[in-house]
């Protein structure tokens, strides 16, 4: 498999500004270390050159961005997309949060982020730099010898339990498009789910505990799009800056997971965004997972236009009551 | 100056916790630092800092201030407010000491809030030597030393042995009622630790950073620059950077309906969020861009303005490690002001 450059990338997008295909470049820009890298929009070929990167720290879905960059927008904006970025993509369309016509897709073939956590975890703190070359990861701190670090040992846990290398939508491909995989992303859950109640509600309530309400989850959530969201809305009853008490805690997070069930493409941003580290994507798999059981194998955001399962009707489907009956066991 | 065998700190932890409460930065279940109470287990972090700064014990994310009762036509007002009693933070950093000295800037000025004047007045710090900053930190910047933390009690890990060093009346108090588990020491290791973090202060990646474009009085020369643009353009609105953030001290304060009453509380507030400062009028900042602008000019203009010329960034680097989309105030001043810096 060739590995994808970020010279690669800014040749296409160089290639198409200067066609008129696009007028602006939505990618990712370089900050002050190599991890700490930036969305970011890019309007002529000069700006690419100083500042584009990709890599493996180009985390950052960009699907969400085109929601407010299109609004205005007149001709085109080319996004670049990573496999698990395309089905953000595709469930944004499904709810016709962009203008297909405003954007000029390129997907990327990825091989995997790594997360600058867990090579610090590995490598100490007082990062230098973080050389990423295909299987190796080459760490200089200002304490330690450098470090070659094998990448599947740091990858993202989203990246690690990768579902697709399937771009599900694109009008041009960088390298390779590979195949949805057959992941053990439910295997936490099948955890928390063979937890009692009560170890399961302990779970949840110190991790939740942790949470600051920066809404940092609902902020990089392609699937929170709505224009206010209740809980800023202050006629909408629960509207709340931070939890008045731990029961609000809980709330907030358990309505997120509700509104985006069905809708959840299984990104993972969420998780990787917050700062106090919430597992906070088991919440959505628990859904993802009990809509496969219920109504069948689903995944959001696969193709444009699906009805999702949550929000069809058909003479099979599962009745309330059967679910109340499965109880705690596999609750 | 005093000093205890680190293989024997947590004599020195339970020493202060038979006679009051104790918080130290102990590892959670997902390897970050928290403030922690401690009591008999638990372990202090060898992480540099936590994810939270330690405002949290002056400055309590949630908050409450009074509470009314309704019956009938009577509303009973309840003060809320509990006696405190002395409690030590233990192995604060040198940013975030600092960090009390701005909030203290913003709260016990006339009128005082006496929620946070009555815990701070309570509180006695005990602040630890940083001997592996992160690249992500620059409190040198703002002139921190963070070989030499000033607080109640400053206090210098070496490889067997802690010192501490009382500052203040609180601080003598403690170590004084600690002399059964320290002895005496001299300053020759401490001295030996100052160089040898200076030396690695040198040599971090932020080392350089110029603080000398911004400043009261810069207002005009940086609200309408151009960059604000770009530095905004991908900013989620959350509110991370705020709320991790050791000197952000924007409050909301908002009533609980009980069912039978009210309860009235304060809490952190992000001028990140869209509805920040809302009035009757509407939103007096409309754009992301303008509500980013704010929470920067705040730091590098408008406080030092106001306050002789401090700045309101202590260069924790919480805001550069946990920024969802990495932009931050380091970003920003090497855009605004000093280029020459890159």
């Amino acid at each position: 498999m060739q590995k994808i450059t970020k010279e690669m990338l800014i040749d296409k997008a160089t290639e198409l500004l200067n066609n008129g295909t696009v007028s602006l470049v939505l990618g990712w820009k370089k900050g002050e270390y190599d991890y700490d890298v930036t969305p970011g929009v890019f309007e002529s070929v000069e700006e690419l050159k100083k500042d584009f990167v990709f890599g493996d720290f180009s985390a950052a879905n960009l699907s969400k961005y085109l929601v407010k960059k299109t609004e205005k927008l007149e001709g085109k904006i080319l996004v670049f997309l990573k496999p698990c970025d395309t089905y953000s993509f595709n469930q944004l369309l499904t709810e016709h949060r962009f203008d297909r016509e405003k954007v000029y897709a390129v997907g990327v073939q990825c091989d995997g982020m790594v997360d600058i956590e867990k090579v610090k975890k590995i490598a100490g703190d007082g990062i230098l730099s973080v050389d990423c070359n295909g299987e190796d990861i080459v760490v200089k701190t200002l304490y330690n010898d450098d470090m070659t670090i094998a990448k599947a040992d740091v990858l993202a846990e989203r990246c690690a339990n990768c579902k697709s290398k399937k771009h599900v939508a694109y009008d041009e491909l960088l390298g390779e498009s590979g195949e949805v995989i057959d992941s053990n992303r439910f295997d936490e859950v099948e955890k928390l789910e063979k937890m009692t109640a009560d170890e399961r509600f302990a779970f949840w309530q110190n991790e939740l505990s942790k949470c600051i309400r920066c809404n940092a989850c609902r902020d990089a959530c392609p699937a929170c799009t709505c224009e206010k969201c209740v809980f800023n809305n202050p006629n909408s009853g629960v509207e709340n800056k931070s939890p008045a008490n731990s029961f609000e805690e809980k709330l907030f997070h358990i309505i997120r997971a509700y509104h985006v069930a069905g809708r959840c493409t299984d990104c993972g941003e969420c998780s990787r965004v917050c700062p106090q580290n919430i597992p906070l994507h088991l919440l959505n798999r628990k859904f993802i997972k009990d809509i496969n059981e219920f109504y069948g194998e689903y995944q959001a955001g696969a193709e444009v236009g699906s009805r999702a399962p949550l929000v069809d009707y058909t003479l099979n489907d599962l009745e309330p009551g059967e679910v109340f009956d499965r109880g705690d066991e596999n609750a | 100056m005093r000093k205890i065998v680190l293989e024997k700190i947590d004599l020195l932890f339970e020493a202060i916790s038979n006679t009051m409460s104790l918080y130290l930065p102990v590892d959670q279940n997902d390897g970050k630092a928290a403030y922690t109470k401690w009591e008999e287990g638990k372990k202090w972090s060898e992480a540099l800092n936590t994810v939270k700064s330690p405002k949290d014990f002056f400055f309590p994310q949630t908050e409450d201030m009074m509470e009314f009762k309704v019956e009938g036509k009577n509303i009973e007002v309840i003060d809320t407010r509990k006696a405190s009693e002395d409690f030590v933070v233990f192995g604060v950093r040198a940013c975030d000491v600092k960090a009390f000295d701005i909030l203290d800037k913003v709260f016990l000025v006339d009128p005082c809030d006496s929620y946070y004047a009555t815990k701070r007045e309570h509180g006695i710090i005990v602040a630890v030597a940083c001997n592996k900053p992160s690249e992500t930190c620059f409190c040198s910047a703002f002139g921190i030393d963070a070989a030499d933390p000033k607080a109640d009690v400053s206090a210098w890990k070496t490889e067997n042995e802690l010192y501490l060093q009382a500052n203040t009346e609180k601080g003598e108090k403690l170590l004084k009622a600690l002399e059964n588990v320290t002895e005496e020491a001299t300053e020759e290791k401490v001295t030996e630790q100052k160089e040898q973090i200076a030396k690695i202060m040198k040599k971090l990646p932020l080392a350089d950073l110029d603080t000398s474009k911004f400043g009261g009085g810069k207002t005009d020369e940086f609200f309408n620059s151009p960059e604000w643009e770009e530095l905004s353009e991908s900013c989620l609105g959350c509110g991370t950077c705020t709320f991790v953030c050791p000197t952000c001290q924007c409050y909301d304060i908002k009533d609980f309906n009980t069912g039978n009453g009210v309860i009235r509380y304060r809490c952190w507030d992000s001028c990140m969020y869209s509805d920040f400062t809302r009035m009757a009028h509407g939103n007096n900042r409309n754009s992301q861009k303008e509500r980013f602008r704010q929470r920067f000019m705040h730091k590098l203009v408008y406080y030092p303005e106001n306050n002789e010329g401090i700045f309101g960034c202590v260069g924790c680097g919480r805001c550069v490690s946990r920024c969802p989309i990495s932009m931050n105030i380091v970003k920003v001043m090497k855009n605004l002001g000093g280029k020459e810096n890159e």
